[in-house]
């Protein structure tokens, strides 16, 4: 082919301006791959909230309940249990949930709960996803010799204490979380729901 | 045009470079006549590959992507379909296998610095085909939704979250605000046919690129500069008849070890299929010992060796990626650790050494003494890489000869 009064700007401005416009199609034709894999309708509409009966929960003892697919933990703690929490400060990495978005506002506090006694808990690790198990016996426990209750996990060795706030040397770096939960009577809680998120 | 006009091949020629093509990639390919043991590991690794998806291909033909379907018709397919055991098995145990022979065929590459210039790229390619196949692993793990498939994919995913926009990004890829069946439909369509198309142009890719440069040997010796008269490397003997008879040894003995563990020990002794797995998916329940299968422990040792989500994540992916510009990292004037010093000789073996330690303690407890070994194995892992420039360049090395030794 000859060569001859080629315009070679052209050329390289018409190479340029097509790949560009070719560019710009291929990323709106990406959009349908790429949004097909969010959340569909029927899984959103699966997450609705979940009523949990406390009434059966013995102090001391814990509760397993679901929402949205994941384990929320129900737990009643004794008041023994609860004067623990506040001498734990030095051995936890956020032991004043500095991290807000690790709990409603109105558990933010030392129970991290609406009422002292019942927690309310995902019961998903805050480092990859697995469900911690409970161990609300004040017992040297092969994971830490000075345990003084709450969740441990089995999958990476986190601990968190009896208000699910992890310890130091947990690979987890934050808090377990508090999910939004409201009371509907004093023996049925709503989870994933509140007054805000209604 | 072809000289053989008349010949239907003659034809076929004409139209497309059949022969030229088997005579470029087999016939007429000269490869070093002192290849060992080490270089059984390629085309067993390709066998491997076929066998996956011979395989695969029959057990989709019976598996049932769901959350509700897929445990039971995995069982379906041992107790109920005839001879489904076995391809399932020959599935499994191929995953295995298909990773001790990708193992073996990279410590050989760092053993002869097959991945030096100018062999980069195929080294390259080979750590995509690495990449890809973890992934294709992975996914695979999840499709018979037990528990280990649930929970494996639980901490693999929650991974990603460490990324910027991590949450919005795992939710991402499991569809879901956990994994759900909405994750096990798109793994199953990725782990079927998005990951093996991948994989396959990656393996023609490495093959390729492998055919432009020529084989590197046991001696890091360049055959190709040393020709007879007609042309050919006085070093090579050409791959189809020497090397595809050669090789059809090795695939035998392979076989008859990976007969012997599929019949008689299909389940690895839990390494590779885990107990767990026996029990259906269960979402509010973690198993209570987590591991990975046999082939990821050494990376997930590596994760665990730190007590922080972001540094155990980035590590374990510093880990991977390292791996990638490991033809940079070597600075040696000589391939093969036959010709390197004494320093790099014992960094080898130590790292050697230290791979399979790492792979055993990641499907140990993460406690006492095993998490001190972890962090160890760590620092060793990445002091191989990240000295190695260093080491390797200033180190003594010994003359290499002008022709392969040892050859016949």
């Amino acid at each position: 082919m000859s060569q001859d009064g080629v315009n070679k700007g052209r050329r390289t401005l018409l190479l340029g301006a097509t790949t560009a416009v070719g560019a710009v199609g291929a990323g709106f034709v990406a959009v349908p791959f790429v949004k097909s894999w969010v959340p569909s309708e029927r899984a959103k509409a699966a997450g609705a909230p979940a009523k949990v009966d406390i009434s059966k929960i013995e102090p001391g003892a814990m509760l397993t309940a679901e929402w949205r697919g994941k384990p929320v933990y129900v737990a009643r703690r004794t008041q023994e249990m609860l004067d623990v929490l506040p001498e734990l400060s030095d051995r936890l990495k956020d032991p004043d949930n500095s991290v807000k978005t690790q709990q409603p506002a109105y558990a933010d506090n030392i129970n991290r709960s609406r009422e002292p006694e019942l927690i309310v808990l995902l019961g998903v690790c805050t480092h990859l996803g697995c469900a911690p198990k409970y161990h609300a016996e004040v017992k040297p426990e092969p994971f830490d010799e000075n345990w003084k209750g709450g969740w441990f996990c089995p999958c990476h060795g986190s601990r968190f204490d009896l208000s699910g706030r992890v310890f130091k040397g947990s690979p987890a770096a934050t808090n377990l979380v508090v999910p939004p939960y409201m009371y509907e009577s004093d023996n049925v809680i709503v989870v994933g729901e509140d007054e805000e998120n209604a | 045009m072809s000289k053989n006009q008349n010949t239907l091949m003659g034809w076929i020629d004409d139209r497309l470079p059949v022969t030229q093509t088997y005579e470029k990639h087999m016939s007429k390919y000269y490869a070093p006549k002192n290849f060992n043991f080490w270089y059984f590991f390629g085309v067993l690794s390709m066998l491997m590959l076929a066998n996956q998806i011979l395989t695969g291909i029959w057990l989709t033909m019976n598996y049932v992507p769901s959350a509700e379907g897929a445990f039971a018709s995995v069982e379906y397919i041992m107790r109920d379909v005839e001879w489904g055991w076995l391809l399932r098995y020959m599935h499994s145990t191929g995953a295995t296998f298909f990773f001790i022979a990708v193992y073996l065929h990279m410590m050989r590459a760092v053993l002869y610095g097959s991945y030096q210039k100018p062999r980069e790229l195929i080294w390259i390619f080979g750590m995509l085909i690495y990449l890809a196949l973890m992934a294709e692993a992975f996914m695979g793990y999840v499709l018979p939704w037990g528990q280990m498939s649930y929970w494996g994919a639980q901490v693999i995913i929650s991974l990603f979250s460490v990324l910027p926009y991590g949450d919005a990004l795992t939710e991402w890829i499991r569809g879901d605000f956990l994994i759900s069946g909405a994750t096990l439909n798109r793994f199953f369509a990725l782990h079927v046919i998005a990951v093996p198309l991948v994989l396959v142009m990656l393996v023609v890719l490495h093959l390729l690129a492998l055919h432009e440069v020529g084989s590197n040997n046991p001696d890091g010796v360049d055959i190709k500069k040393l020709k007879d008269e007609n042309g050919k490397p006085l070093d090579g003997v050409p791959f189809h008849p020497y090397y595809t008879v050669h090789d059809m040894v090795g695939i035998v003995v392979f076989l008859m070890i990976f007969c012997t563990v599929m019949f008689f020990f299909p389940e690895g002794n839990g390494f590779m299929l885990e107990y767990a797995n026996f029990e259906p998916a269960n979402g509010l329940k973690t198993p209570e010992h987590i591991a990975p299968v046999w082939y990821f422990g050494s990376f997930y040792s590596i994760l665990r060796a730190f007590p922080d989500k972001v540094l155990g994540v980035i590590a374990m992916a510093a880990a991977i990626a390292i791996l990638f510009v490991l033809p940079w990292l070597d600075r040696s004037p000589v391939k093969s650790w036959r010709y390197k010093g004494w320093i790099s000789k014992i960094f080898i073996l130590v790292f050697a050494v230290t791979f399979v330690l790492l792979t055993w303690l990641g499907t140990q407890p993460a406690t006492g003494v095993n998490l001190i070994l972890a962090r160890v194995g760590t620092a060793i892992y990445f002091a191989f890489f990240v000295l190695m420039p260093f080491y390797s360049s200033m180190e003594k090395t010994k003359p290499v000869p002008e022709r392969v030794t040892g050859g016949h």
